[in-house]
């Protein structure tokens, strides 16, 4: 049986994991101008861009271009059928900008991420590292997770681009080439309703799914039990947290952009 | 009236959980003085020195620096404290990313005033210390674990810190060098008139070194006084401690595996 006593302390510690989470992004948003301001911080910028921007990359290419490509080759039998195979580009480009580029581009990230940060910054804690530092008279949010944190919040919406225009690609590449769909008319519709807001709206998103990134798997790396093996928990556990955070805010941000726009501009129908 | 003790612990308590780690630690040290402390490994050593720099806060009990409250201080003003300490980590906690010289550079580059400083000559001066000049551009991973140990030394002493707490400072080093780290501690001691707080298991150097010895058992201090006290104790887990004798019940747990 599951006693009353048991209940409460996992209450106290849930809170108390609750409470630390909060006061873990309090301390970064606090320290985040205070470092832009300082020339000396920006040094610790650029390694981050490096690792957690130009390595990625590849990957973001590779994804865009194959969703880009499945989305086009499923779409083109039925859409023919209908006589709508020159609306394609429509529905390849408007899922990619808005739905699967930021979220594949997330996911990926958390992926490569969540590998990458938790598991050095958890490392670092358990050599006491992070202790170093302190004795020091380094704060080690400011030092470690500031620059972690901007790196991934800056380069989420520029890697979301790659995945998009590889998807955009990619879908062309399925119509014209390979099914020729006469190009002028593709292109066309495509331009006509994707619009700015569309792009917008799915950059808008990877940036807060970059903050969640950044901040939920140096959390993790910082808190890390002792051990390889807490080490390789707070990874797993980074990637799984971030990937649900990743759909569980998409859902809400959907739907409030949905709302703004109909505020905005009214209702409008693409097909 | 009695000078105030640079470093003071009053009635400590610190648990994890159900654990019971420090229960009732008093200590009052002196400004120049070099207390040993000794203890089975898991008794709370370390857990005792990172409570003095404020890595860790006690459940109860007070902590003074200089009659400064630790325990409570702010965290800017505590950060600033900071600078008076020297700590030794007991993984030597080198930054990997960073060269040895560049980890021996860290605290005096995070300083205020840093830019006017001969920074490389420090470092080099640091090193040659602990007998590793020339070491500056080896990452810690093409390190030994003795190495490591040194330019962590070398980084722990680089603002020379007015306290200085080493946790075990020459376990892993073969006899010669635990030897020259002994000197070290000492001179320093005579040098800058360093206050320091020795955790070992190394018993040689123990007897070099201190001023004054303590034993940590069961979460307080056993036994408190200097090397010849402690070569006359008659207290059986101090006896047993510094002749590295097993006790039956540390036996049984072999001859039932
Ligand atoms: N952050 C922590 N969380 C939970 N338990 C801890 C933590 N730090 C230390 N402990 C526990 O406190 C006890 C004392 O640890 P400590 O590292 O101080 O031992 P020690 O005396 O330094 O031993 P050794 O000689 O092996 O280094 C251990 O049982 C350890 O498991
Ligand atoms: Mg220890």
């Amino acid at each position: 049986m599951l006693g009353l006593e048991t209940i409460g302390r996992r209450t106290v510690e849930t809170l108390d994991t609750f409470g630390q989470f909060w006061r873990f992004v309090g301390g970064t948003l606090w320290w985040i101008p205070q470092t832009a301001l300082r020339r000396k911080d920006w040094g610790l910028l650029m390694p981050q861009f490096y690792i957690i921007g130009v390595r990625s990359v590849p990957v973001m290419i590779i994804t865009g271009l194959f969703v880009g490509l499945v989305i086009a080759a499923q779409a083109v039998e039925q859409l023919r059928a209908a006589g709508l195979e020159d609306r394609m580009g429509i529905l390849v480009n408007l899922s990619v900008v808005k739905e699967l580029g930021p979220v594949l581009a997330g996911v990926m990230l958390a992926g490569r991420v969540g590998g990458a940060l938790t598991a050095e910054l958890g490392t670092m804690k358990v050599t006491d590292q992070l202790d170093a530092l302190r004795v020091m008279g380094t704060d080690p949010i400011r030092h470690l997770v500031v620059p972690r944190v901007v790196a991934c919040i800056l380069l989420a919406p520029i890697l979301t681009l790659y995945c998009d225009i590889m998807g955009a690609w990619g879908g062309q590449f399925v119509a014209i080439t390979l099914e020729d769909i006469p190009a002028e008319p593709y292109l066309y519709y495509m331009a006509d309703a994707v619009e700015n807001w569309d792009l917008f709206a799915g950059l808008i998103k990877s940036v807060v799914f970059g903050a969640a990134i950044g901040i939920i798997s140096c959390y993790k790396g910082f808190h890390c039990r002792a051990g390889a093996e807490g080490v390789g928990r707070a990874c797993t556990s980074a990637f799984v947290t971030s990937f649900i955070v990743i759909l569980v805010t998409d859902f809400y941000l959907l739907r409030m952009m949905q709302d703004m726009y109909d505020t905005i501009w009214g209702f409008k129908a693409i097909i | 009236m009695e000078p105030v003790p640079i470093i003071e612990l009053a009635n400590v308590h610190k648990r994890f959980g159900q654990q019971v780690v420090l229960d009732g630690v008093n200590l009052r040290l002196n400004r120049g003085e070099t207390a040993v402390v000794i203890g089975e490994s898991g008794m709370g050593k370390s857990v005792l020195l990172k409570h003095i720099v404020g890595l860790l806060s006690p459940d109860s009990g007070e902590i003074y620096y200089d009659g400064i409250r630790v325990d409570t201080l702010p965290r800017n003003q505590l950060m600033r404290l900071r600078e008076h300490f020297g700590y030794l980590f007991q993984l030597s906690a080198l930054f990997d990313s960073m060269t040895a010289g560049e980890n021996v550079a860290f605290p005096i580059r995070q300083q205020k005033n840093s830019k006017n400083l001969d920074i490389d000559k420090i470092v080099s001066e640091k090193l040659r210390l602990v007998g590793l000049d020339g070491i500056q551009s080896k990452m810690p991973s093409e390190m030994s674990g003795g190495q490591k140990k040194r330019v962590a030394l070398a980084r722990a002493i680089a603002l020379e810190p007015s306290v200085i707490l080493y946790d075990e400072p020459t376990t892993g080093l073969d006899p010669v060098r635990a030897d020259v780290i002994n000197e070290l501690i000492l001179r320093l001691q005579k040098s800058i008139n360093v206050t320091s707080i020795v955790v070992t298991h190394d018993m040689a150097s123990a007897y070099k070194v201190a001023d004054r010895i303590l034993m940590l058992h069961g979460g307080k201090f056993i036994f408190d006084g200097t090397c010849e006290e402690l070569k006359s104790c008659s207290i059986e887990r101090v006896r047993r401690f510094i002749e590295g004798r097993a006790s039956e019940e540390d036996m049984l747990s072999i001859e039932e595996a």
